[in-house]
C-alpha cells in the first residue's frame, strides 16, 4: 500500500518519521529524530529496554562484545536496506525527493529501491478518477433569486510533483475553489437559465473556472468533468415553481379543449351546409321537373281543347264536379221553396260521416274555397246557377 | 575497552551529525540564524550543514497555503447586507521578512492577512452594488483586492497573496425570506399569465370556430336560397311559357284540379242549390219545355 495517498495532505509521507508532529511547520524528519527512532527499532529487535535514554547514546548496555556490535550494525544495515524497497502500482507514479530536493519526478510502475532516510518517496495515484459532490444551498443568481444546486466534480491528479510539493492541502484547495467557482458561475447566470436550459453551460463554465483556479494554485489537479446534478429552487418557494409548471400544462389543456370544440363544430357546420345545399339542389330539380311536367300536360291538353273547346270544357267541368261530389258529403237545399230559417244539424252530419274533421274548420274551408273559386265558375254570369257556398244557419243566397 | 570506545565514537559522530546536518525540503523555505541574527535568509532545498549551538534554522512551509476567513457581514453600495465567506491563497515569498514580522508563525500571518482581507472586502463591496458583487464584477473585485493586498503584504509580512476568492455570498435570513416572497409572487404572476394566456387562446379558438361555423351556415343558406330561387324562377318561366298560351284555359283547368284536391273527403260537407248549372239536367223537366 502506498505510504502517501491522495487523501493525505502530504505531510505523512515518510514511514519512519514520527507520527507525533503537528502544526504548520511540519517538515522532514530531523536527523536526530531519525536516529532516535532507529535506536528504538534496534532496541525492539534485540529485546532491549523499551524506552532508551534517547538522543545519541545508544550504548546503554555495558557488556557488548565486538561481535555483537558488528552484528548489530549488520542487522541495522539490512533493515535499512530492506526499508528502501517499494512498489509503484500501475495506477501510480512516485515522486522521489533526496534530501528534500526532487530527484525523480515520475517514477514509473514497478519495483524500486531508494535509500531510506536519504530519499523520500511519495506515491501518487494519477489514474484514479475521484469525485466530489458539492451540495450548495441558497445561492444567489444574477437576478437576485436564490437556488439550490448540486454539482459533482470529477478530477484526477495530473502532475504528481505539484500535487505533492506545491500546495499545502490540494484537496481542500479544490473544495474551496469549487465552491467559489460554482457560486461565481451561478451568480453570473439568470435563475431561469440555470433551472432550465443552461445547466450544461453552467457545468462547462464551472469546469473551466475551477481548472483555472487549480492551475493558479499549482495543485496539479486536472478537473476532468463537472456535472450539475440538480438545480432547483429552494424548498420554501418550490410549490410556486411547481405551480408554474402546472400552469403551463393548464395553458395547453385550455387550448386543447378549445381546439377539440373547434374540431367538433366546424365539421358539423360544414356538414350541415352541405346538407342545406343538397336540399336546395333537390328542391330546384324538383320544382323544375314539376313545372316541366305540369307545363307539358297543360300544353297537350290545350291542343285538344283548342280543337273542341266547348265540349272539352264541359266535360272537364262535369268530371271535376263529379269527383268532388263523389268524395264529399252533400246536402241539397231547395232554397227557393224553403224556409229562410233553415236548421241543419251540421255537427251531427259530420259525426255521421265518421271523419274527425272539425266542423268549424271545415266550414271555414268551405267558405274560403267558395270565395276563391267563384270567379272561375263556368256559368258565373248567372248568380243563381252557381254552386253556392253556404253557412248554416243563413240564407244561402245573397252573400257573395 | 576498544569496543566501548568505538561505540562512543559512533555515538558522538551521530550526535554531531544530527545537530549540524539538516534538510530543507522543496516544500519548505528556511532561514539560518546566528545568535538570533539572520545570516541566510533563504536556504535552498537540500542537505545542509550548520554549526551546532551557534546556528539555528527556522523552516517554514513554502507551499501555497489557505486562509479561510470566517463569515462576515458587509454592506453593499445600496446598503444591502451580505454575508460573505472568503478564502485566500498565499505563500511566503520573503522568508526573512516573514520571520521578522510574524516570529515565524503561520497562524499569525494568516490572522494578519484575514484582517486585511476583511478590510479590503469591506471597501470593495461597499463601493459596488449588490448586483455587481453577485454577478458581473466578481472577478474584477477579486483582482482589485488581490492587487491591493499585494501592495503591502510582501513588504510587511513577507507573503504574496495569490488569490482571494469569495466562497459564499448570502443574504441575511430576514432578507432571504423577503426574496423568497418576491420569488413566489413572481412565479404566481407567471403562472397566472400562463393560465390566462391559455384561456385567451382557448376563447380565441372557440370564437374562431364559432365564426367559421356561422359563416358556413350562412353561406350555405345563401347558396341554398340561390339554388331554390333558381329553381323557382325556372319553374315559373316554364309555367309562364306554357300558361301564357291560354290564360283563361289555364285558370279553368287549374281550378277544377284544385276542386278535386280540396274536396276529397267525406268530412267536407257541401250544401247545394239545385239551381246550379250542374243540376241543370236534374231539373230537366222544367227546362225541356
Amino acid at each position: 500500500m502506498a505510504w502517501n495517498e491522495p487523501g493525505n495532505n502530504g505531510n505523512d509521507n515518510d514511514p519512519w518519521g514520527g507520527g507525533g508532529r503537528k502544526g504548520p511547520e511540519q517538515g522532514p524528519p530531523d536527523i536526530d529524530e531519525v536516529i532516535r527512532s532507529l535506536t528504538k527499532k534496534l532496541n525492539g529487535v534485540f529485546g532491549g529496554g523499551g524506552s532508551s535514554s534517547g538522543g545519541a547514546s545508544s550504548g546503554s548496555g555495558g557488556g557488548f562484545s565486538g561481535g555483537l556490535l558488528a552484528g548489530l550494525v549488520v542487522v541495522a544495515a539490512v533493515i535499512w536496506a530492506f526499508g528502501g524497497f517499494y512498489i509503484v502500482d500501475q495506477a501510480e507514479r512516485a515522486v522521489v525527493l533526496r534530501f528534500g530536493k526532487v530527484l525523480d519526478a515520475t517514477v514509473q510502475p514497478g519495483l524500486h529501491w531508494n535509500p531510506p532516510l536519504i530519499d523520500e518517496v511519495s506515491l501518487v495515484n494519477i489514474s484514479e478518477l475521484n469525485a466530489k459532490t458539492y451540495d450548495s444551498n441558497a445561492m444567489l443568481t444574477t437576478d437576485e433569486n436564490i437556488i439550490d444546486i448540486e454539482v459533482t466534480v470529477q478530477y484526477r491528479i495530473d502532475d504528481p510533483v505539484k500535487y505533492v510539493l506545491a500546495v499545502q492541502d490540494p484537496e481542500r484547495s479544490l473544495d474551496n475553489a469549487a465552491e467559489s467557482a460554482i457560486r461565481h458561475v451561478v451568480g453570473g447566470n439568470f435563475m431561469d437559465q440555470i433551472l432550465t436550459t443552461g445547466r450544461e453551460q453552467v457545468a462547462d463554465d464551472v469546469q473551466q473556472r475551477l481548472q483555472n483556479y487549480m492551475d493558479n494554485y499549482n495543485t496539479g489537479i486536472l478537473v476532468s468533468q463537472v456535472n450539475v446534478v440538480q438545480a432547483q429552487p429552494p424548498q420554501a418557494v418550490r410549490p410556486a415553481f411547481d405551480d408554474v409548471i402546472r400552469a403551463r400544462e393548464d395553458e395547453q389543456r385550455a387550448q386543447n379543449q378549445a381546439q377539440q370544440y373547434a374540431n367538433q363544430i366546424i365539421p358539423e357546420a360544414r356538414g350541415e351546409s352541405q346538407r342545406q345545399i343538397e336540399q336546395a339542389n333537390a328542391y330546384r330539380e324538383e320544382v323544375i321537373a314539376e313545372a316541366t311536367g305540369n307545363a307539358s300536360r297543360f300544353n297537350q291538353l290545350l291542343v285538344e281543347y283548342q280543337k273542341a273547346p266547348e265540349v272539352t270544357r264541359q266535360r272537364l267541368y262535369i268530371e271535376a264536379v263529379e269527383d268532388v261530389m263523389t268524395a264529399s258529403t252533400k246536402i241539397m237545399i231547395d232554397v227557393e221553396g224553403g224556409n229562410n230559417m233553415l236548421y241543419l244539424p251540421l255537427d251531427k252530419i259530420m259525426e255521421q260521416s265518421g271523419r274527425g274533421l272539425g266542423a268549424a274548420s271545415s266550414t271555414q274551408d268551405l267558405r274560403a274555397l267558395a270565395e276563391q273559386l267563384s270567379p272561375y265558375m263556368p256559368s258565373a254570369n248567372n248568380n243563381s246557377n252557381s254552386i253556392d257556398r253556404s253557412r248554416v244557419p243563413t240564407n244561402t243566397r245573397g252573400v257573395r | 575497552m576498544k569496543n566501548f570506545l568505538l561505540l562512543a565514537i559512533v555515538a558522538v559522530a551521530v550526535a554531531v551529525a544530527s545537530n549540524s546536518l539538516f534538510v530543507v525540503k522543496q516544500t519548505e523555505r528556511a532561514v539560518m540564524l546566528q545568535f538570533g541574527e539572520i545570516v541566510n535568509p533563504d536556504i535552498e532545498p537540500g542537505l545542509h550543514f550548520k554549526m551546532p549551538v551557534v546556528n539555528t534554522v527556522r523552516k517554514f512551509d513554502a507551499r501555497i497555503l489557505t486562509e479561510d476567513s470566517p463569515r462576515q457581514r458587509y454592506l453593499t453600495l445600496e446598503q444591502k447586507a451580505l454575508e460573505v465567506d472568503s478564502y485566500a491563497k498565499w505563500r511566503i515569498v520573503d522568508v526573512g521578512q516573514f520571520y521578522v514580522s510574524t516570529r515565524g508563525d503561520i497562524a499569525t500571518a494568516g490572522r494578519l492577512l484575514a484582517q486585511r482581507i476583511n478590510d479590503g472586502l469591506r471597501d470593495q463591496i461597499g463601493a459596488r452594488s449588490l448586483q455587481e458583487v453577485v454577478a458581473g464584477e466578481r472577478d474584477q473585485l477579486m483582482l482589485d483586492l488581490t492587487a491591493d493586498l499585494n501592495e503591502n503584504t510582501a513588504a510587511d509580512i513577507g507573503i504574496e497573496v495569490i488569490d482571494v476568492r469569495v466562497k459564499r455570498i448570502d443574504l441575511p435570513d430576514d432578507v432571504r425570506s423577503s426574496v423568497y416572497d418576491r420569488m413566489i409572487t413572481e412565479r404566481n404572476r407567471e403562472a397566472q399569465e400562463l393560465r390566462s394566456r391559455g384561456e385567451e387562446l382557448a376563447i380565441g379558438i372557440r370564437a374562431d370556430a364559432d365564426r367559421q361555423a356561422t359563416i358556413f351556415r350562412a353561406e350555405a343558406y345563401r347558396d341554398a336560397e340561390e339554388i331554390r330561387g333558381e329553381g323557382d324562377a325556372m319553374a315559373a318561366s316554364i309555367y309562364a311559357e306554357a300558361y301564357q298560351k291560354d290564360p283563361e284555359w289555364f285558370a279553368f283547368t287549374r281550378s277544377i284540379n284544385s276542386y278535386r284536391q280540396t274536396f276529397n273527403n267525406k268530412g267536407d260537407v257541401m250544401l247545394l242549390d239545385p239551381d246550379s248549372d250542374y243540376f241543370k239536367y236534374l231539373k230537366d223537366g222544367e227546362i225541356a219545355n
